[in-house]
């Protein structure tokens, strides 16, 4: 197909390199430099997809960030994305798009119907009518809704593609390469400033690509491409091109995402798609230039209606004509900017001024070049359907209020310039106080409340000798502050034609007996009818105004909709627009892509996997891993086809028959040592640490303030002032910290320095009633009898050669040590334990074993110890001290801690002695009691006890001391159960814990 | 995300810190005698201040030293930082 509307050596697209793309499935043609929308306006193409609410035909509005239209899915190498701007994405070797919202295809759309509806879809639409019957909501109005809105589909599958994030620090950030951006840039870079430029197109220049301006003797463009290969050479810059600045957070943070990948058919190799930039910056310049807004008439969103500066963008950027017989719709001297573009390009162009006799020289130039121009004239409406065919015009009288006769004339586009809205996103996001400027009926900054200065058109300044003066010093002043350097640069020479005030007129009233569509939301499709509709049924505010009708509440956010929004709320009201206010501008400027804000925090890389020095031999040996927060823990090591039931229930019953050895290197470790050490224990754990001896451990549980348990674990005596504290691996890092609290903030004049050596220690327990036997053939030096190494003994040792530290602490309930030695000696002592151990028929043992068997001697762990229980309730009420005061003590006499009938640990086997209990399952005293029925108590963990041969659980359970042989049932509505069992001890094996210390 | 200067090392990001909770909060000495309301005042009762606000923040991913930020809760403005044994009613 050829390109019908491509115009002859105009433009910055490479001609050498055609390009071919797919659109609805047809194949079409457009030249690298392109964008998907340039491209197919080449090809003629208007129609691009449907409305949000009324399904009526869209095409395009803007030519880039500012479009609300013209959003298609994008197919990329195999992936597809939803809701993307045609406008914006820049065409590539095979791309492929489709319309979204329109179902069969986009010319024969189905869902137009409520085009002929819409007096059934007024505003507030969604909460008037499907409100009943109840039961239709899910079955009926959702489904439909959900088929019949969204603007694309999410894929579902996986994202292969790979995201980064990127911290920087600057001096300035500018965001925006216009006049204004490069200018500051410029001053700020030569005075030493370390600058990032950042420009969301392309190309860099914003509108000096687009303007016939001069400066210091060059075409904007010119001077745009000069600054920018000049920035580029100096290390003191980083200038990005495609990189939208898309938030302003606290203390002078801004967040960009850099799109790499995006043109290109596929991502490069070892490249990411798109970069996510944390930015901190000393001073921001906001250089975002304006946005031309529309000016409000009958059926305005027939495609072909575009805004003026697009259809010069188009043609000046792209070479290409968004019409062949153009109509200019203006309130001010922009529309004949484009109107002279379109006869330096051989077409004729109409333009409507709704301005009586203005006088300036780019009006003069126009009449000059014999451009026809009708004064005090507006477009009514525009007639066509799925593209332009002819507008309605009419005389518009001097108060604004009536129109003259109607006629119609031929026309195929109608491009609108209703002035300039400065783009204050980014100033409104930093918290600045923005205020109206009545000279052009738009919000710009105020009073700046972080480091940010807005300049050119964002702030309202409209001529370009104006904003490089502006930009200039305000560079070279803020660079001045930051750096001390005092490099001025010279300043161009700037010719620019002189423009004329604007005609502050907006909105065309409507003809008598004429009910036309007048759009204010193009995206969400919001018309001037619906805000009427809102105003008369009651709502004021203007953030009410904007979520009952979803007024600048689609993907666009409003860029071109939210003044003429306004300025109908205050006609209306009768207010001025200033008193209507505008709505929160908030983060992110334009859609970002989930990916990026993720990162490369995906699956494995969402968070850090610890690893033990024996992990190798794990793997090795048939382990099945189980997360421990951080950690990678061995959960049971296969045997054939074992299952983790059967192989767990294994490796425990060897560890209470011979011996077993499980990795307890994730165990927190905290080293402590000053002269006040054993003071701070004694202050943090609940029972007394004065009197230990060195060469001894003692088991201790720490509070919080408020008294519940925080932690629990062993710590030892290695020497006089040198203390080994073990934490479970969950609280490792928060027991460091709580131990900082107090040593820094509530106890300072404590000498004492804590610090964590979980990483410098591997540990190995050994455990089972032949654990001596192997811990003596493995230090063959070492007296570790019951006498020489007593139960919770401590001593050093020589393990073939290597430092270790041996403790006799149990966690099993059988005799038991723990071995220590230097990480990077963890795996020797891992294989001597399993080599030596060969004859006492050793077997490691994983996570799931030493669950059952620290819950079948009912050793409270963190099913217990989970942040709502006090020591009487895991019965560790003999661990608290009478004689010292300790944290959290004072708490335990609230009146909730003391009452008679207070919740403890029980153990609970089930009546049959073989169904399982599921954990999380409630305790009630009758199972047939009406709902809800009193629950008395919860199951904190269940195993398979191997001493016993049957299901065995720990609970906590109201009034258990008392409960002890009593009846009750288990009832998991989750899983269905409803179980008999009875309540026994929670030392259901060897409950005078004669084991350990045998 | 805020920008913290740790009165250790210098200006970091909020990322690597934790916060602490008002930092006027002041534990009851050890082995005293502490009524009910004191206790609870301790324990529970915190004002939740719109404007500026002492709190504590750690250093956890830099010196793991605790220092006394004083920041305003509604701008989140952060007007002074103080070591942990540094007076705030100073």
């Amino acid at each position: 197909m050829t390109q019908n509307f491509r115009l002859e050596g105009v433009g910055l697209i490479n001609r050498e390199k055609k390009i071919s793309f797919k659109f609805n499935g047809k194949k079409y043609y457009g030249y690298e430099g392109d964008t998907l929308a340039s491209a197919l306006i080449a090809n003629g193409i208007h129609l691009i997809g449907r409305s949000f609410k009324y399904h009526r035909p869209r095409g395009f509005f803007g030519a880039g960030v500012d479009e609300p239209y013209a959003i298609v899915q994008l197919y990329r190498n195999g992936e597809t994305e939803p809701n993307i701007k045609s406008t914006e994405q820049e065409l590539f070797e095979g791309l492929e798009a489709k319309s979204v919202n329109c179902w069969p295809s986009v010319n024969f759309d189905i869902g137009a119907i409520n085009n002929f509806l819409k007096i059934f879809l007024p505003a507030g639409f969604y909460y008037k009518t499907f409100m009943w019957p109840k039961s239709f909501w899910y079955k009926v109005y959702e489904p439909f809704i959900r088929k019949a809105a969204g603007l694309g589909t999410a894929s579902i599958k996986h994202d292969k593609e790979r995201y980064e994030h990127k911290y920087e620090y600057c001096d300035l950030l500018i965001a925006g390469s216009g006049p204004a951006g490069l200018a500051s840039a410029y001053a700020a870079a030569k005075n030493g400033a370390r600058v990032i430029l950042a420009e969301d197109k392309s190309r860099f220049g914003g509108t000096l690509l687009t303007s016939e301006v001069n400066i210091g003797n060059k075409s904007g463009k010119e001077w745009a491409d000069g600054v920018i290969s000049e920035l580029k050479e100096m290390p003191n810059v980083i200038v990005k091109n495609r990189s939208q600045v898309f938030g302003y957070y606290d203390h002078n943070m801004l967040v960009m995402t850099e799109r790499i990948s995006d043109h290109l058919p596929k991502t490069k190799k070892f490249h990411p798609k798109q970069k996510l930039w944390y930015i901190r910056a000393k001073e921001v310049l906001i250089s975002s230039g304006s946005i031309e807004r529309p000016i409000v008439f009958g059926n305005n969103d027939t495609p072909g209606v575009m805004l003026s500066s697009a259809a010069k963008e188009y043609m000046k950027v792209y070479g290409v004509l968004v019409g062949k017989n153009p109509l200019i719709f203006t309130n001010n001297d922009s529309g004949y900017e484009t109107a002279i573009e379109f006869k330096k390009n051989g077409i004729d162009a109409l333009i409507l001024d709704t301005r009586k006799d203005p006088q300036s020289e780019i009006v003069e130039e126009a009449k000059n070049l014999g451009i026809k121009i009708k004064f005090s004239y507006v477009v009514v409406a525009a007639q066509g359907y799925k593209k332009v065919k002819s507008a309605d015009i009419a005389k518009i009288s001097d108060d604004k209020e009536q129109l003259g006769k109607i006629e119609n004339i031929k026309c195929d586009c109608i491009c609108v310039s209703g002035f300039w809205t400065p783009t204050i996103h980014l100033a409104s996001q930093s918290g600045n106080k923005t205020k109206f400027n009545e000279k052009i009926d738009a919000f710009v900054p105020g009073i700046s409340k972080q480091n940010e200065t807005t300049l050119g058109a964002a702030n309202g300044t409209y001529t370009l000798d104006e904003t490089l003066k502006g930009s200039f010093e305000t560079g070279h002043k803020l660079s001045k502050q930051i750096t001390n350097n005092d490099n001025k640069v010279s300043f161009p020479n700037v010719v620019e034609k002189k423009s004329t005030v604007h005609d502050k007129f907006w909105c065309v009233p409507l003809p008598k007996g004429k009910n036309y569509k007048r759009f204010l939301d193009f995206q969400n499709d919001v018309a001037v009818s619906d805000i009427e509709i809102a105003l008369r049924e009651g709502y004021r505010s203007i953030e009410h105004v904007k979520r009952y009708t979803t007024l600048g509440m689609a993907t666009d956010q409003g860029k071109t909709s939210n003044l003429n929004g306004l300025q109908l709320v205050s006609k209306i009201e009768n207010k001025v627009v200033p008193a209507v206010g505008h709505t929160t501008f908030r983060p992110p400027y334009t859609p970002v892509s989930i990916g990026a804000i993720v990162g490369r925090e995906v699956g494995k890389h969402s968070k850090p996997t610890r690893k033990s020095p024996m992990h190798k031999w794990h793997e090795k040996n048939n382990a099945v891993f189980v997360d421990a927060g951080v950690w990678l823990r061995p959960r049971y090591y296969k045997r054939g086809d074992e299952n983790l039931f059967e192989a767990s229930k294994r490796e425990a019953k060897n560890v209470r028959t011979n011996v077993g050895v499980c990795d307890v290197t994730t165990l927190g470790k905290i080293d402590i040592k000053g002269p006040d050490a054993a003071e701070l224990l004694n202050r943090v754990y609940t029972n007394a640490w004065l009197k230990l001896p060195v060469g001894k451990a003692r088991y201790g549980v720490m509070l919080r303030e408020d008294g519940i348990v925080m932690d629990d674990g062993t710590t030892t005596r290695i020497s006089e002032n040198h203390y080994h504290m073990t934490t479970t691996t969950a609280q490792a890092a928060n027991v460091l910290s709580h131990l900082e609290y107090y040593l820094q903030l509530v106890w300072p004049e404590l000498n004492v320095n804590v610090v964590s050596t979980t990483e410098q220690w591997a540990g190995a327990a050994i455990a089972g009633p032949k654990s001596r036997q192997l811990l003596q053939k493995l230090f063959t030096n070492s007296d570790v009898s019951n006498e020489g190494l007593p139960f919770m003994g401590y001593m050093e040792g020589d393990l073939f050669g290597v430092k270790a530290r041996i403790f006799r602490i149990s966690f099993s309930g059988e005799l038991a040590y723990e071995i220590n030695v230097e990480s990077d000696n963890g795996n020797f002592m891992w294989e001597k334990i399993i080599e030596v151990g060969q004859e006492f028929n050793i077997q490691p043992y994983g996570t799931e074993a030493l669950s059952t068997l620290r819950i079948e001697m009912g050793h409270v762990a963190g099913s217990e110890l989970d942040g709502r229980t006090i020591p009487y309730d895991n019965s560790l009420e003999g661990l608290l001290s009478k004689k010292k005061d300790f944290i959290g003590k004072r708490s335990l006499s609230r009146e909730a801690f003391t009452v008679e009938d207070r919740q403890k640990v029980v153990g609970v086997v089930p009546l049959d002695k073989k169904t399982s209990i599921p954990e999380g399952s409630h305790l009630v005293k009758d199972s047939n009691a009406p709902l809800p029925n009193p629950k008395l108590g919860y199951i904190s963990a269940s195993c398979w006890s191997v001493e016993h041969d049957n299901p065995f659980s720990l609970a906590i359970l109201k009034d258990g001391k008392n409960m002890i042989g009593k009846k009750l049932f288990v009832m998991s509505p989750l899983k269905n159960k409803v179980i008999p069992v009875e309540i026994v001890s929670s030392h259901y094996v060897d409950p005078k814990g004669e084991r350990v210390r045998s | 995300m805020l920008y913290i200067k740790c009165p250790y090392c210098g200006w970091r990001s909020q990322n690597e810190f934790s916060y602490g909770g008002d930092a006027s909060i002041k534990r009851p000495k050890l082995n005293k005698e502490v009524s009910d309301q004191d206790w609870d005042n301790f324990v529970y009762n915190r004002k939740s201040l719109r404007g500026k606000h002492w709190e504590l923040w750690q250093h956890l991913s830099g010196c793991r030293q605790w220092i006394k930020v004083e920041r305003d809760t509604a701008t989140h403005e952060i007007f002074k930082t103080l070591k942990a044994d540094e007076d705030i009613s100073l």
